[in-house]
């Protein structure tokens, strides 16, 4: 049987992992070679390093980071942040990343998402997506960190990125990120019913009982966390001890 | 020294990344006098069944990698061991190696989010070398697409809807795995290390 995936987030700043709250008030917490080590021995399913970089200087830096995680780590590794292009696609696998992310770019050129998963083939274009409530059980699609309101409706545009060849969604709740109560359930679940690729849950995970609570209340194949796994508050051992002891099956 | 064969297909370096790792030296290469000096063979691959078999058989690799499939051990990975079988229906109806009797098609069962995508517990149907010191195991799978063959064929699978071949062989030089070895952690370190102990 296919096990739930427990994700743990870097979010890399001129390579160095960095967390804020709502994406805002960002303070350095460390080497991102080394957390990812550390996350590794963890019993992580996988890694994301999320590049909140603007500066071209700062992608190149990033790359080394994957490349260095990708002699010494043996799970999956994504990339996101800043992949505007086919090109940025080729260099980010090319560095060592099994998959990459896009978000805001896909939102402004769709197009990516099919040219990728062209190219690259579906399995390594993972869609990230923020979206926010405008009213109960209807959200919007956010680009820019969050800043931006597209007006998209978020179930469309998640059958849409499905249909241009995405192999994966990963769903950010503005609403509940950073808050620390939990996963935004009532979207997750909508999101996970509205398309057939897995659905990651991010945004919001506080407490041990949190992922468990997204793997019981809602199909979602993996649940993402940053701050909780950075801080040392829980370890992804912890986690899955936790949702083991409810019967939900972890690696 | 283990060929990793380079045919422009996927992410390469990755299997090279975990061999450097365990200290197993290994090239890439699309070389084929550098194949039939290898002590064994590692196909690689990720993508679509038609495009990396158009590439093999354009650079006469494919004829190369049967040939040493029959006297040094060979794996395919992923795609790679796709290729391994007779046929495939990606797309179009389109010839494989024939090295293992079978064919590839898409996962079809009902309900089941598609790619089957993350880690997954081998059930192990026959005992193999890959499997020296391997007790519960989960591995890393991705992809849409699985093999069909014999019993005999079939050394470990996976629930998913229903069986997936997770680990084939034919019995003698050849081994294919659905799953990443090179992206499974412990396990699959330890199977690239038991692949690189055959005799």
């Amino acid at each position: 049987m296919l096990a739930k995936r427990i994700i743990p987030c870097l979010d890399v700043r001129d390579g160095k992992v960095v967390k804020g709250v709502n994406f805002e008030g960002i303070k350095e917490v460390g080497d991102p070679v080394e957390c990812a080590y550390e996350y590794n021995l963890q019993g992580a399913d996988e890694i994301v390093f999320y590049d909140i970089t603007a500066s071209h200087e700062g992608r190149g830096v990033m790359l080394d980071v994957v490349r260095n995680t990708a002699k010494k780590v043996f799970v999956p590794l994504t990339v996101g942040g800043g992949i505007a292009t086919v090109d940025d696609i080729r260099e980010t696998l090319r560095a060592g990343a099994d998959k990459v992310s896009v978000n805001s770019q896909a939102v402004k050129n769709p197009q990516l998402i099919k040219e990728g998963a062209d190219i690259f083939g579906s399995q390594c274009i993972c869609v990230g997506v923020d979206a926010k409530a405008v009213s109960p059980n209807k959200w919007t699609v956010y680009i820019n960190g969050g800043r931006i309101d597209m007006g998209i409706d978020l179930i469309d545009w998640v059958k849409k990125c499905e249909q241009l060849g995405a192999g994966e969604i990963c769903l950010n709740s503005i609403d509940t990120d950073g808050v620390r109560g939990g996963f935004d359930l009532p979207m997750l679940k909508a999101v996970v019913d509205a398309v057939s690729i897995p659905v990651i849950a991010s945004g919001g995970a506080g407490k041990l009982g949190d992922f468990a609570e997204a793997f019981l209340k809602t199909d979602c194949s993996a649940a993402l966390a940053a701050s909780l796994f950075h801080f040392k508050e829980l370890t992804v051992g912890q986690v899955k001890d936790d949702c083991r002891s409810k019967g939900i099956n972890v690696r | 020294m283990i060929a990793i064969v380079d045919y422009g297909a996927g992410n390469i370096f990755s299997v090279k990344n975990a061999l450097d790792f365990l200290g197993i030296e290994s090239k890439l290469t699309s070389d084929i006098s550098e194949l039939e000096a290898a002590d064994r063979i590692i196909l690689p691959g990720v993508g679509a069944f038609p495009a990396a078999m158009e590439m093999l058989k354009k650079s006469g690799l494919a004829e190369t990698v049967k040939a040493q499939a029959k006297v040094k051990p060979l794996l395919g990975i992923c795609l790679g061991m796709q290729l391994l079988f007779d046929k495939s229906y990606e797309f179009e109806e389109c010839q494989g190696l024939g090295l293992i009797k079978g064919y590839v098609d898409r996962i079809t069962d009902p309900g089941l989010v598609i790619p089957h995508m993350g880690w997954n517990k081998l059930v192990y149907n026959h005992e193999s070398p890959l499997f020296k010191g391997l007790d519960e195991s989960y591995v890393y799978f991705v992809h849409s697409y699985k093999a069909f063959c014999e019993d005999e064929n079939l050394y470990a699978y996976c629930e998913y809807g229903s069986r997936v071949s997770a680990v084939v062989g034919d019995g003698k030089f050849v081994y294919g795995t659905q799953f990443h070895p090179e992206k499974s952690g412990e396990a699959g370190l330890a199977m690239l290390r038991n692949f690189a102990s055959l005799a």
